[in-house]
């Protein structure tokens, strides 16, 4: 059992990790998700640290929802976006909250999708969704497996619908996920894994 | 395949580690802490928890080697060039006003953001004047930043931040290069003064009118924060600088009120006048 489970608020975090190719997915998933939703919505992309700056700009025009900084020590909050920064990996607290550690790279990159689907395997327990998707690197398979195994959903793009389906296609060789998806079927899946207590499987 | 470590586990070893050998590492940031212990199972290859365990408590010299893999060392020079820049550009005409310019450099690890201030400080020829306090709680870490060696790899990154933080000199001029190493030049190292110091428990030193510590921050949980900006509060004379991780902020210690922003976008902070 994870611990803190119960000292945290109840409702879900949704950690999307994505690389090369991913950016195109995000702009089709994120105008989708509804204010409202149950859930923060945590992003680890792959990306230069000059970079920083555009992309943020380029979802928060695009998202529905509020995109907001990731702050040192705060709680994820529903109904939010937030992108982890460049050049940090992204971690959380066993109380939920943010934490950010500059340490060496893991999969030739920082951040991690796999320290940080990890870190909310331990954390979130079964309140952890990862969703990753299309990317040239291996980053992100082993984490998101941790999270099925802590009782968390799975999200993985289908490869075929991937522009670099090698990091779909690591997850897949590793585990089945709890669903393969194609980029228009994310955001409506996540809005009923987070409203609808009916849809979970367990 | 990782071990599991459990947070009993973690607090057990905490426990031992602050009993036997003083060093707290109660307040860390849990989340990091887990991952470098975790890390250092694997990387020294623990069969299991009592194994690490058993290593710690009978044997004082692997507690050297337990500080260089828990504190984080991942540093470059420049780091983040416009924080640099900012330095050079707004703090160092202030600091050119006094005799003698004392900085703390707090949790510098292996040196090498500590040459970056050196090497700013000798363009703007406040180097002579100056005495540059760079502590550490890594003693491994520090014996690094004292050689001033590093690996000749890293210079072309090194160069391009130099460049990027507003230097304009040929930064292959700092070093001397052999095989695939490098030496700092030596007249950058006279001004600086290294030491070790442990945030978590040591006390003031010195009074400073810029004190650095960048990265350190993060891997602290909130009552350790605020223990440290109490004790650079204390360390810092009246209208002193105090510069940050681009992701670390004085906005909620409870020292805050003293301290401005200098402008919205560096995380460099003025405290008020006494």
């Amino acid at each position: 059992m994870a611990q803190g489970e119960e000292i945290t608020s109840p409702s879900k975090v949704i950690i999307i990790g994505g690389s090369a190719g991913s950016l195109s997915v995000l702009l089709v998933v994120l105008p989708l998700l509804q204010e409202g939703l149950n859930a923060a919505v945590v992003l680890v992309t792959h990306r230069h640290t000059r970079s920083e700056v555009l992309l943020e700009a380029l979802l928060a025009a695009r998202a529905r929802l509020p995109v907001r900084d990731i702050e040192e020590k705060d709680k994820p909050q529903p109904g939010i976006i937030y992108a982890a920064p460049a050049d940090y990996h992204l971690l959380f607290e066993p109380d939920g909250s943010f934490a950010l550690d500059s340490s060496e790279k893991v999969n030739y990159s920082r951040p991690s999708i796999d320290v940080t689907f990890e870190s909310a395997a331990r954390v979130f327990g079964p309140r952890a969704i990862g969703v990753l998707l299309s990317g040239a690197n291996a980053d992100g398979a082993e984490g998101l497996h941790e999270i099925g195994q802590h009782g968390g959903t799975t999200l993985v793009q289908d490869p075929e619908t991937a522009e670099v389906d090698y990091m779909p296609r690591c997850a897949l060789k590793l585990f089945s996920p709890t669903y393969t998806v194609r980029p228009g079927e994310i955001a409506p899946l996540l809005t009923r894994l987070t409203s609808d207590i009916s849809v979970e499987r367990d | 395949m990782q071990i599991e470590l459990t947070e009993d586990q973690l607090d057990t070893l905490i426990d031992d580690v602050q009993q036997q050998y003083g060093y707290d590492f109660g307040d860390y940031a849990r989340a990091s802490l887990h991952r470098r212990i975790a890390r250092l199972m694997a990387v020294d290859r623990f069969v299991s928890f009592a194994e690490l365990r058993y290593r710690i408590t009978s044997d004082k010299d692997y507690l050297a080697r337990l500080i260089d893999m828990v504190s984080v060392n991942v540093t470059e020079m420049f780091r983040d060039p416009s924080f640099y820049a900012a330095l050079r550009a707004h703090i160092f005409p202030v600091l050119a006003t006094y005799p003698l310019i004392r900085i703390w450099h707090a949790g510098c690890a292996s040196g090498e953001e500590v040459y970056s201030m050196a090497i700013l400080l000798q363009e703007s020829k406040l180097l002579h004047k100056s005495i540059i306090y760079a502590t550490d709680i890594n003693p491994t870490a520090l014996s690094t930043a004292r050689a001033g060696i590093y690996p000749l790899a890293q210079m072309q990154k090194y160069s391009e931040n130099y460049v990027a933080a507003g230097g304009a000199e040929d930064f292959s001029r700092y070093y001397t290069a052999q095989y695939d190493m490098v030496k700092m030049d030596a007249a950058l190292t006279k001004r600086i003064v290294y030491a070790t110091h442990n945030l978590a428990t040591d006390s003031s030193f010195n009074e400073f009118q810029l004190i650095i510590c960048r990265n350190v921050l993060i891997y602290f949980n909130q009552t350790l924060q605020d223990r440290v900006f109490h004790l650079f509060d204390d360390s810092l004379e009246g209208l002193g600088f105090i510069g940050l991780g681009s992701k670390e902020s004085i906005r909620f210690s409870t020292v805050a009120a003293s301290y401005q922003q200098i402008n919205s976008k560096d995380k460099i902070w003025r405290k008020a006048k006494k």
